[in-house]
């Protein structure tokens, strides 16, 4: 038995493997220097450990519905839609002017969830709109092409899209207003604040979550989406309209990514062009941590780095001394799926093994 | 045929050698410039650029800039010497790599004869050596880091001077009114990695330790960062009164607002400078803004009043940062050098030698500007710095100035 291992793992999977245990010590040193070690565990007090953790699921609740998209085109096309990012961008970046407006029109303290209603609504659509114009205009003619040009054409697209909303609405920076109704905390247990924009991030994330997985689970059209990812020819034998279902597709997850960009807004009021970027990237690392082409998975994969990703830099980084940890949060996020990536490479919940489909 | 063919082509190429050597006679001025001259014929413009910050999150910094500029070359008559001026730029974005993109493009234009820029110091750090090597001269209105005109520092390049303070004076006022008038004794520091940021908040730290205080921490955040929760946590455990923040946008109004929602920061005191001198601040931060302290260049005087109207009047709006007048004065230190030290020929032929036009700039004395009676060190600082602390309120721009009370 030693004798096949040693003839099926070459030397790059030894190398890779070492980098793999280099982090995972990395990780289980500063973990462990955070709590038993003085003076690292007496550095932060529990509610600062509560507090970061709950930011990181609101911050994984906002990833998880950008994911969706991510991974439900993954699925059915087998392609990274890398435009996407600029899918989340376009919604709150258009919903930004009519949340002023109605601000000035006094709307913002007289009807607040009311008009975060109509301001998310605005977001969803403009986001699903860009969707499927993308899906129409860039990737519907490229069907046949060969893997890689469609991978290119969203490249181009996603610039395309920064640059002509910065051409737009303009290259600075637009703010959302502030509502006076999620203003302020309830406190728990005398001490714990938990913030009121964090709370209906949260539960608009969960609950998004879990209408998009009761479309693709348990409705007709849900079965056509995962009779299209299956295995496409057949679908369409089968007497399933399969652009229908992409535009579908495609739309599901505009939507999911408008409603994230509406609760991204919440957190991080200021908006501008490149806001898409780096949120749309760690979206896809997200999904992939989670197995792309998973809707469970996204979301756990989401929920995951976004907790990891707030208590990073202060769990792991700083008690290995590492200066300004601060500045390496992304830096940890992509590490951390590096570690997952090397010893389970089709992610967590991912399918050992598939055959992926050409 | 060819041979015949060929000898007359080759006649005819003589020929036009011949005709191109004897070309205009050549002008009865010879450069002896160390650098070189710039020649301008009758009716070519005198050519003046900006490197300004003018589109970005921070456009309201350079905007304001070539506002008060343009200001200046319409009170010139936009004209120096009865040549024209042309007046064009590049926008340096805020930072390294975008600064370094619009120096070169700067730097490959050799009819420009002096620039006003830049408007943040990472972009100075990166263009100087071009713009230097170009035999420009260059007046920031608003860059302030230290290095940059600082005897002996690899920063210092022939051909910088500011008419902006210099970030040793501001830190140190920061520190002095954080110490005293505030009473605070326990501080901490953020900055986002750039020249401007990381000197200024080092001023900051040697002045309040040398009044007594103690910085509990000095953490950096990346400049494009959204979310501040593991640098407000490593901070807040230190429990500081104060956090000084001498940043950008949009780096600063999150910290704005995510600072009060930090557990252990509730109730911390927050301080800026003259990066977040912005009415985009004000609607970036919303109702946290309530409090924020910036320090910022005090320009007084009827002089100044009378320019703000000016201001007011042809761009519809009060002035949207601090540096107007500074910018101001750095174009009439330029024009003034020109004037000074260039040689006008007989038939309306302008030469400018650059190295004179260096000299005369960094030998400014008593030239009376907007912001002050200005001179200039031989490193190229011409300020004659006052630094005011200003506090920001809802909703209102700009901030009311709280020290010194006039």
């Amino acid at each position: 038995m030693l004798r096949t291992w040693r003839q099926r793992v070459t030397l790059t999977d030894l190398f890779v493997w070492s980098i793999g245990i280099f982090i995972g010590i990395m990780l289980i040193v500063g973990f462990y220097r955070a709590f038993f070690v003085p003076p690292y565990n007496a550095k932060y007090s529990y509610y600062t450990w509560a507090d970061l953790i709950v930011k990181g699921l609101a911050l994984g609740g906002v990833y998880a519905l950008i994911a969706m998209g991510y991974t439900l085109v993954y699925g059915i096309l087998r392609m990274i839609n890398f435009a996407h990012s600029e899918v989340f961008m376009s919604g709150p970046f258009t919903a930004v002017f009519l949340a002023n407006w109605l601000a000035k029109a006094g709307y913002y303290e007289k009807y607040p969830f009311l008009c975060l209603i109509l301001v998310a609504l605005l977001s969803m659509a403009v986001s699903m709109t860009i969707a499927i114009l993308l899906e129409r205009i860039a990737y519907r003619p490229l069907r046949t092409a060969p893997r890689l040009v469609p991978l290119i054409t969203a490249i181009g697209a996603s610039f395309f899209l920064i640059y002509t909303f910065r051409g737009l609405y303009g290259s600075g920076m637009f703010a959302y207003p502030s509502i006076p109704a999620l203003d302020g905390s309830w406190t728990l247990f005398g001490v714990f604040e938990l913030y009121k924009t964090q709370v209906v991030v949260i539960a608009f994330a969960v609950i998004m979550m879990m209408i998009l997985f009761y479309i693709v689970q348990k409705t007709k059209i849900g079965k056509a989406m995962r009779a299209v990812s299956e295995d496409k020819e057949a679908a369409a034998l089968m007497g399933i309209d399969v652009d229908r279902i992409i535009v579908f597709t495609f739309a599901l997850g505009g939507i999911s990514a408008g409603a994230a960009g509406v609760l991204y807004a919440l957190q991080f009021p200021i908006v501008n062009a490149f806001m898409g970027f780096v949120p749309g990237l760690k979206a896809f690392t997200a999904a992939v941590l989670g197995g792309i082409g998973s809707v469970p998975g996204a979301f756990l994969g989401a929920m995951i780095l976004g907790v990891l990703e707030s208590l990073g830099p202060n769990l792991f980084l700083d008690p290995l001394n590492i200066p300004n940890p601060a500045q390496l949060k992304d830096g940890i996020a992509f590490l951390i799926l590096v570690f997952i990536l090397i010893f389970r490479p089709s992610g967590i919940l991912g399918e050992r093994g598939t055959q992926t489909k050409v | 045929m060819s041979k015949r063919l060929f000898a007359i082509v080759s006649v005819l190429v003589l020929a036009s050698f011949i005709l191109a050597a004897c070309g205009p006679s050549t002008p009865a001025y010879t450069c002896t410039d160390k650098i070189g001259c710039v020649t301008i014929k009758p009716g070519e413009p005198v050519h003046i650029a900006y490197g300004l910050v003018v589109a970005g999150p921070n456009e309201t910094l350079g905007i304001d800039s070539r506002n008060g500029i343009e200001i200046a070359i319409a009170d010139a008559g936009g004209k120096i010497l009865g040549h024209d001026i042309k007046f064009d730029g590049q926008d340096t974005g805020c930072s390294a790599e975008t600064g370094q993109a619009a120096a070169t493009k700067l730097a490959a234009d050799p009819t420009i004869i002096g620039v006003v820029g830049t408007s943040c110091s990472s972009e100075a750090r990166v263009g100087m050596p071009l713009m230097s090597k170009a035999g420009f001269v260059v007046v920031s209105p608003s860059n302030t880091a230290v290095d940059l005109t600082e005897a002996g520092n690899a920063n210092n390049y022939p051909g910088y001077l500011r008419t902006a303070h210099n970030d040793k004076v501001q830190g140190a006022k920061a520190a002095e009114y954080a110490y005293n008038v505030l009473g605070i004794r326990k501080a901490a520091t953020i900055n986002d990695g750039s020249i401007y940021a990381d000197g200024l908040q080092k001023v900051f730290a040697e002045n309040f330790k040398k009044l007594g205080g103690t910085i509990t921490a000095q953490s950096a955040v990346d400049p494009n960062q959204t979310d501040m929760s593991s640098v407000l946590a490593d901070i807040a455990a230190g429990s500081p009164e104060l956090i000084y923040l001498p940043i950008f946008q949009p780096a600063g109004p999150f910290i704005i607002l995510q600072a009060p929602k930090t557990p252990g920061l509730e109730t911390v005191k927050l301080m800026g400078a003259d990066g977040l001198f912005s009415p985009d601040v004000v609607t970036a931060a919303g109702d946290s803004i309530e409090g924020f302290k910036v320090s910022s260049p005090l320009v007084t005087g009827a002089a100044y009043d009378a320019f703000v109207q000016k201001y007011t009047t042809k761009f519809g709006k009060a002035p949207i940062s601090i540096f107007h007048a500074h910018a101001y004065d750095a174009f009439n230190m330029i024009k003034a050098g020109i004037e000074k030290v260039a040689v006008q020929q007989a038939d309306g032929t302008l030469i400018i030698p650059r190295q004179a036009l260096r000299d005369a700039l960094y030998a400014t004395k008593d030239f009376q500007g907007l912001t002050g009676v200005l001179g200039c060190t031989p490193t190229g600082d011409c300020a004659n710095p006052v630094i005011g602390i200003y506090e920001y309120h809802k909703g209102q721009y700009p901030p009311t100035l709280i020290f010194p009370t006039q």
